[in-house]
């Protein structure tokens, strides 16, 4: 395996934003582009990840395409994922040689839309979607099956909350954040029982864009380099009476694949969007008690869909990339209930 | 250098306006279990699958791919799901075929489809989108004015369109997967056909299809093992353009040019006409046949209609192109881009039966999509590169 070092990072403020996908997005790949130190033409490969029925539109990411650039024409690729694919995708592109470095964006608007009705478009569309089960409801199903099965309590649940919310307090990008008490946080009424609002994600627009390179250009591009040391990812069967909703094997495969065990991780950044999903995930991450989960607050306080798994990932960057930490696990997910999941371990120089 | 890449796998499903004989699930499966059937393998043997589709919308399912994963055996697996328009068959197909050229894996299983008939293309195409102005006007509409370009620049005889639909609709005959097989085609036929978007026929149109056609890709080591002789992957490329800046030419893009150049250079190829034996290129309205010839350098610049004039393209000529009947006779979307490279790769393996071209050594799989800005091509070979 080649060295893959991430160089630049940037996000959007994720707020509920009046401007369009690009407009959202070019200030943010400017600024990746801008921190690596190469300009545009200077990277060899470029890949995006998005979704149409998100954005209302078929094929969204031309539209992206032509706001960022592509003349003289790129080598380019596209995934309907989340950003964290692309990034693999690029990620995969240097591993065969060809490429030195690669440009990686996504980017999501979950306001224009009925999110709950868009997300039901993602079950069985011969026998579930007709139903329409809103998002945060099948989402219930998984929190009330995750706690009977683990003996956790909605009181574990809202210290997740309440912990997000605090720490999301320093991240300037964070939308739902603040000081909150565990016991008005119990005394809210439920969205969806046993989920509370404080459970579920705090949606929002946003874009991500990274810069990565292969070893000996990333250590000239990179103060502190950021190591991709491993990266896999795996998806389980989509229905929901088939798998054991209170466990995610495709992310512990992940995680075994990555090498999350090797070594001594000092925070994780997991694309959590309900609180007892972060559960969840450490359990199959196998992530000891004293990792620092979420420093960024984490999906549960700012969730643009399709762009925050890469958030997570470049949150960890940031935070390596500072000082502030060596080694990291980094992770992102798509589809209900933790079905697809992506893992990444970071180490810096 | 990267790890060499050999297609031992191909399957196709029937291709048809309707199947409604299976669901999606179906469809994905029967071109797969096809795929690992001429492989001599299983769901088990597969490492990684890598699914390509054109929009969501097409058939109404946020992500399918999430939906299918069991079906199609990725269970505890890599699934990637790759989305870059009309080209998007062929992009899904170097996207799984780097996997292999990475040394991540082993064996690959790729698929590209489109189920049209859960929900409507032109619909599809045709959304009013936040923030801008729907143009109401299906593929077709936007590539005609594009042909009127060329026809005004070429000065092409106005039958070159139906010179070359005749010859898809006519090697369509001999394929069986084809959707649009029509026994008593002729020239008189197409050009009395309705005119859709002058100077665009009907039957200078490509149908809606349902489809999915699938690919196994191997290592050196166990494509050297495997049953049929592989298609070895001699070069890739891939390149996109912006859709609209003041200056570019849609007519003849340089995304495509310098796709085919990158392509030509890494196979080693200095005379694309001589060293080529066959093409099966994205043609989804008849003209793009001639206008492709010059952008992938099989003719000079304004001189590609002359190919299909002179029946250089033909099955019998002297670079045949879309044996199997091209995208003008099926058009499962998504699929239609590896349905080039699966046909190209089958001429290399010599499984073309009735439209195969003898001898064929060395062939060309190409897709585009967008608004002729993205291209993604492949180079195949008996040998080794």
């Amino acid at each position: 395996m080649r060295d893959v070092g991430i160089v630049s990072f940037a996000q959007s403020n994720a707020l509920r934003e009046v401007r369009n996908e690009v407009e959202i997005l070019l200030p943010v790949v400017k600024e990746a582009v801008k921190q690596s130190g190469l300009a545009r033409t200077e990277i060899d490969f470029t890949c995006s990840g998005s979704s149409d029925f998100l954005q209302g539109q078929p094929f969204a990411f031309v539209m992206a395409l032509d706001g960022v650039g592509a003349w003289p024409p790129i080598k380019e690729s596209h995934v309907e994922m989340d950003g964290a694919w692309a990034l693999y995708e690029a990620w995969v592109k240097i591993q065969t040689g060809e490429v030195e470095s690669a440009l990686i964006y996504s980017f999501g608007k979950t306001s224009p839309g009925d999110l709950a009705e868009v997300l039901a478009l993602q079950l069985d569309p011969y026998c579930v979607t007709q139903l329409w089960p809103d998002a945060d409801s099948v989402a219930g199903i998984q929190a009330r099956l995750y706690l009977s099965r683990a003996r956790k309590s909605e009181r574990d649940l809202a210290e997740v909350a309440a912990r997000s919310r605090r720490d999301a307090r320093a991240n300037p990008h964070a939308v739902a954040k603040g000081d909150f008490d565990v016991e008005k946080l119990l005394a809210e009424p439920y969205r969806t029982s046993p989920l509370r609002d404080h459970d579920c994600p705090t949606n929002s627009d946003g874009a991500t864009a990274m810069v990565i390179a292969a070893g000996d250009l990333a250590r000239e591009l990179a103060k502190r380099p950021v190591w991709i040391r491993g990266i896999d990812h795996r998806i389980d069967p989509p229905a929901l009476g088939v798998r054991d909703l209170t466990r995610a094997p495709s992310a512990q495969i992940a995680a075994s694949k990555a090498g999350v065990g090797r070594d001594k991780i000092d925070f994780a950044e997991l694309d959590a969007p309900y609180s007892h999903q972060e559960l969840i995930l450490c359990e199959a991450l196998g992530l000891r008690p004293d990792v620092r989960i979420n420093p960024s607050g984490g999906s549960l306080c700012t969730r643009a869909l399709f762009s925050c798994g890469l958030n997570r990932i470049g949150d960890a960057f940031a935070r390596i990339a500072s000082g502030d930490g060596d080694r990291a696990v980094a992770h992102a997910t798509q589809g209900h209930c933790l079905q697809q999941n992506l893992v990444c371990v970071l180490e810096g120089e | 250098m990267a790890n060499l890449c050999g297609v031992i796998g191909i399957g196709q499903t029937k291709y048809d306006a309707k199947r409604i004989d299976v669901s999606m699930p179906g469809l994905l499966r029967e071109a797969a279990l096809r795929a690992l059937e001429d492989a001599q393998l299983t769901f088990a043997d597969i490492d990684a699958v890598v699914i390509g589709k054109a929009p969501d919308m097409f058939e109404g399912v946020m992500l399918p791919e999430n939906y299918l994963a069991d079906a199609i055996g990725a269970t505890g697996k890599p699934l990637l799901r790759v989305h870059t328009a009309g080209s998007v068959g062929g992009s899904t197909a170097n996207v799984a075929i780097s996997l292999i050229q990475a040394g991540l894996h082993e064996r690959v299983l790729t698929i590209g489809w489109e189920k049209q008939s859960e929900s409507n293309a032109m619909w599809g195409l045709s959304l009013s989108p936040p923030f801008s102005v729907a143009v109401v006007a299906g593929a077709g509409g936007y590539f005609a004015p594009l042909i009127h370009a060329y026809i005004e620049r070429s000065g092409a005889p106005e039958d070159t369109g139906i010179r070359t639909a005749l010859k898809d609709r006519q090697n369509a005959l001999k394929n069986p997967y084809a959707h649009l097989q029509i026994p008593d085609i002729d020239f008189d036929k197409i050009a009395n056909s309705p005119m859709l978007w002058d100077p665009i026929r009907y039957l200078e149109s490509c149908p809606s299809s349902d489809g999915a056609c699938a690919m196994v890709l191997a290592t050196e080591k166990l494509a050297e093992r495997a049953p049929t002789p592989p298609a070895w992957v001699h070069a890739m490329a891939m390149r996109s353009e912006p859709n609209q800046f003041p200056g570019r030419d849609a007519v003849n893009p340089a995304a495509g040019r310098k796709a085919a150049a990158d392509l030509y250079k890494q196979g080693r190829i200095s005379n694309p006409r001589k060293e080529i034996d066959c093409a099966e290129i994205y043609v989804p309205f008849s003209w793009f046949e001639a206008m492709w010839m010059e952008n992938l350098g099989f003719a000079p610049e304004n001189e590609g209609w002359k190919m299909v004039y002179e029946g250089a393209t033909a099955l019998d000529g002297d670079l045949p192109v879309n044996m199997s009947g091209g995208v003008l006779s099926s058009n499962a979307i998504g699929a239609s881009g590896m349905i080039r490279y699966a046909e190209a790769a089958m001429q290399v393996r010599g499984q073309a039966g009735e439209h195969q071209v003898d001898g064929a050594r060395k062939t060309l799989g190409h897709a585009y999509g967008g608004g002729s800005q993205y291209f993604s091509m492949c180079l195949f070979g008996k040998d080794k590169p």
